[in-house]
């Protein structure tokens, strides 16, 4: 390339007027070693840009399915479970006296609670007798004693007897 | 892709279903931009670690929107722009953090004027030129001159006319070409 369409292009290049093929023109012509030597320090220039052009980022990047939304959830869900542990019990609190019960439970339960008494009334009719068979062992005992007083009598008769 | 619905009459009808994106899908589509996000990043943020931070914050966003990415025109311009305010946001927040001891709290003239000596010939010298740039003019070099967008796209990115973009791009040119014009001339005495 002629040495004076090189100047114009420069010229034009440092009022930033080039386009992009005179750019390439020029940094073909730095990069092709001889160079007018008014012209070399340009060089560097036109060098240094067509090196850094050749940097690549090798680093991986770590992409991973979305799966965030998930996780946030996951919170969400676990204070609605909470809340409704607290609030739960209270609902259930409901009817508490007898009247509140309907006319037909209130009668079982006074039909099983008239069951029950009759039933420890004869619990405790039983008891009664049992009494009466724990005073006949008493009883029993003494009797025990007299009979034994007897059989003392028996042996000193016998001992009379011999001598 | 097109799900069939039987309504009365057996008329079959066709019912969109929402495109869903698999991973695949998506590193293709990322795949073409996503080094010119990290050397924008980089170009910005300096250090190659921030830069990977940087580039991988923008891909998982991108990853996590990733319904929403086909209502966008341009995806690639839309990565920019937000690489673009990402990497300001990170450079602001960490000037008003903490203030460390870099070299642009002090100066001193001797131990730059050595690395410009030693920098003289080498290609490493643009970018410590570049460095001190303002922001913006960084970014439209580094969309312009690197990564070869046409006016158009980068004044989509950056918000700008295109006017604008072309004025802050000569201003930049000139001060780089400046900047090399002088070392040239240490070189040469």
């Amino acid at each position: 390339m002629v040495l004076n369409d090189i100047e114009k292009l420069l010229e034009k290049y440092n009022n930033a007027e080039t386009t992009l093929q005179e750019e390439v023109q020029l940094r073909a012509y730095f990069a092709n070693g001889d160079v007018a030597p008014h012209l070399e320090h340009y060089k560097p220039m036109f060098l240094y840009f067509s090196q850094s052009q050749q940097e690549q980022y090798t680093k991986d990047v770590p992409l991973k399915p979305k799966n965030t939304k998930l996780y946030q959830w996951i919170s969400v869900a676990a204070v609605v479970v909470l809340m409704l542990g607290i609030f739960i019990p209270n609902w259930n609190n409901g009817p508490k006296t007898l009247a509140d019960y309907p006319p037909e439970e209130q009668k079982m339960y006074l039909e099983t609670k008239a069951a029950l008494a009759m039933l420890s009334d004869k619990f405790s009719d039983g008891t009664s007798s049992i009494n009466a068979l724990s005073l006949a062992s008493e009883n029993f005992n003494v009797g025990l004693e007299k009979a034994s007083h007897v059989a003392e009598f028996s042996k000193t008769t016998n001992k009379l007897l011999k001598n | 892709m097109y799900r069939r619905k039987y309504e009365e009459g057996n008329k079959p009808t066709l019912l969109p279903i929402k495109l869903v994106m698999k991973q695949a899908d998506f590193v293709s589509l990322v795949m073409p931009f996503k080094d010119k996000v990290f050397r924008l990043a980089k170009r910005l943020l300096v250090s190659r670690e921030e830069a990977e931070d940087a580039t991988q914050e923008i891909l998982l966003k991108l990853w996590r929107n990733k319904e929403k990415i086909s209502d966008y025109k341009n995806v690639e311009a839309f990565s920019m722009t937000m690489t673009k305010n990402f990497c300001l946001d990170r450079l602001k927040s960490k000037q008003a953090q903490n203030l460390k001891i870099v070299h642009s709290n002090y100066t001193d003239n001797n131990s730059s004027l050595q690395k410009q000596v030693e920098a003289r010939d080498s290609i490493d010298w643009v970018s410590k030129i570049m460095e001190d740039l303002p922001e913006q003019q960084k970014i439209i070099v580094q969309l312009r001159d690197i990564e070869q967008y046409d006016f158009a796209e980068i004044a989509e990115m950056l918000d700008m006319s295109e006017t604008a973009v072309r004025v802050a791009l000569s201003r930049a040119r000139k001060t780089i070409r400046e900047k090399l014009t002088n070392t040239h001339r240490y070189g040469i005495k």
